[in-house]
């Protein structure tokens, strides 16, 4: 079964850490990623830019900022490779239109880890 | 990280939303203050044993409320309030009467709190002590470290500043759309002068937390105005420019011109976060100095080798900068990228006009000096190093013309 993990915290703590504190936390992750590689079991993983760059697409209409309802839960995300904001909403508004009742946050991503796993499955696979 | 450092962090990452929330109850800055500074030495005392609250700010508004009340009560020989270790069992009831309390005005309390420490009877000094203690937290002893003045002369631009609030008598009610739009471009002028103290300093240590609080304070204000273009770019232009802190300087501590630095020193996290908010910015079609400065900034930043610069962009920029703020420092400016795509005789005839309003600006001198060696001309070009030495405002800027000075003796000799 694939999980994926997400992680919550306080933006505005994490963001004004030192670059001391800052390094600390990530290298004591590093010491559970390595682990996990070692293992073959880490797929790609993800550090997210602060909400603060994120703009959200909903009905067709780009809001700065994040999602921010409760009444929506988080089901499934995409990470894509395109130049800019603009062309990162073009990729959302081509899903929303498939989707119409989804909202699209659209998050620069920070750090991006590749898939580590050596014999990683090429194809689909579902837990359904 | 201690269990010490993430409170120390998550404190003042719940100052300006706490302190507001007091001085909405109270209406008073000391009291205000005093209540947060209650509720904080309750939380180090409480945190580490029953670990963090899951809402901080709530948690420090709500007991910092009660214990001035509590104060009060005991004067008056009223009923105790229950012990606050009662009160912090109760966590998500408490989360709820305080979110009830102060969800809703969560934006109107940061605000009138910016807005109070930039009041505009107050000089920008002024101004930006009074932001750092009361929104940043920082003690006196810092702040007047980091403007390298005594304790007791901080104390006191602090103690003036608020008497001279108090005086004006700040309204407590959100100010109407107009005033507003005025009051928030006065914040935002707050932060990058703040910003601009740490940034000139250069490598002073004492001084570099400036930027970090800068940085904090407009994303704080981002994220009250998170449709605001101008208010994207002033935290892009800081984050870009903070990004290149680890390449500004050598192991002796002098300067390194922006295209002599080591660019894999710049801080990529720092870098993608200002590009992500240039991009957000530019969506709105409605620049402004904040956003072409960022661009500027950005542009150097997408370049990976000082070579593949886009100097046609910088100079198209600096043309948009200076239509909407013109200045001979923005020319003196644009007037760089002009000598990279038409050479320094452009760039010569560009700023010899500039000469009576620059008469001291060591920028001017330094620049006009780099165009004439340049050229060949150097006589004129050592008159003008030595005077761009004379008017140096940080031993480092002093001895990076030396160093061009130097050079140009040796170039000469051999």
């Amino acid at each position: 079964m694939l999980y994926t993990l997400l992680c919550y915290n306080k933006e505005d703590v994490v963001w004004s850490w030192s670059k001391e504190e800052d390094d600390a936390v990530m290298n004591r992750l590093s010491v559970v990623h390595e682990k996990l590689v070692r293992q073959g079991k880490l797929g790609p993983s993800l550090r997210l830019l602060p909400t603060t760059a994120a703009a959200t697409l909903r009905s067709g209409m780009v809001i700065d900022g994040p999602f921010a309802e409760t009444k929506e839960q988080l089901l499934g995300f995409y990470v894509i490779d395109v130049e800019n904001l603009d062309a990162a909403l073009a990729v959302a508004k081509e899903l929303s239109a498939a989707n119409p009742t989804s909202v699209y946050e659209i998050r620069p991503i920070a750090l991006y880890v590749p898939e580590a796993r050596p014999n990683a499955p090429k194809d689909m696979i579902r837990a359904y | 990280m201690t269990d010490l450092a993430w409170i120390h962090g998550a404190l003042t990452a719940a100052r300006p939303q706490a302190v507001g929330a007091l001085l909405r109850y109270f209406r008073d800055m000391d009291r205000a203050e005093e209540a947060f500074q209650d509720a904080c030495l309750k939380a180090l005392k409480s945190w580490p044993e029953k670990g963090p609250p899951r809402d901080p700010a709530a948690w420090l508004i709500l007991v910092g409320r009660n214990a001035a009340l509590d104060g009060v009560r005991k004067q008056s020989r009223i009923t105790e309030l229950p012990p606050d270790e009662e009160i912090s069992d109760l966590e998500d009831a408490e989360s709820q009467v305080a979110e009830r309390l102060d969800g809703s005005h969560y934006r109107d309390d940061v605000l009138r709190l910016l807005f109070i420490c930039c009041h505009p009877d107050l000089p920008a000094t002024q101004q930006i002590a009074l932001a750092l203690r009361i929104v940043s937290g920082l003690s006196v002893a810092q702040i007047a470290r980091a403007f390298l003045v005594g304790d007791a002369a901080m104390e006191q631009r602090i103690t003036r500043a608020k008497a001279r609030i108090a005086k004006a008598d700040a309204p407590f009610e959100a100010p109407g759309a107009v005033e507003r739009a005025e009051r928030v471009a006065v914040v935002a002028a707050m932060i990058y002068l703040l910003f601009n103290e740490g940034y000139s300093a250069g490598n002073d240590a004492k001084r570099a937390p400036l930027c970090d609080e800068a940085i904090r304070l407009a994303r704080l204000l981002l994220r009250l105005f998170q449709t605001e273009p101008e208010i994207m770019g002033l935290t892009a232009l800081m984050l870009l420019q903070q990004a290149r802190l680890g390449a500004r300087f050598d192991a002796g501590g002098e300067v390194i011109l922006l295209e002599d630095q080591d660019r894999s020193l710049w801080d990529g996290k720092l870098v993608s976060e200002g590009l992500a908010l240039v991009d957000k910015a530019m969506r709105h079609n409605r620049p402004g100095p904040y956003q072409v400065q960022a661009a500027i900034a950005a542009t150097h930043a997408r370049a990976r080798r000082a070579a593949e610069t886009d100097w046609a962009q910088i100079d198209h920029l600096y043309q948009a900068l200076e239509r909407m703020q013109p200045s001979p420092v923005i020319t003196l400016n644009r007037a760089v990228a002009v000598a990279k795509l038409q050479g320094p005789a452009a760039a010569l005839a560009m700023i010899e006009p500039l000469e009576n309003s620059l008469a001291g600006y060591f920028h001017f001198f330094g620049a006009r000096g780099a165009f004439l060696l340049q050229l060949g001309r150097d006589q004129e070009a050592r008159i003008a190093f030595d005077r761009a030495i004379a008017l140096a405002n940080t031993p480092a800027e002093a001895a990076h013309i030396r160093r061009h000075l130097d050079r140009l003796m040796e170039i000469r000799a051999s």
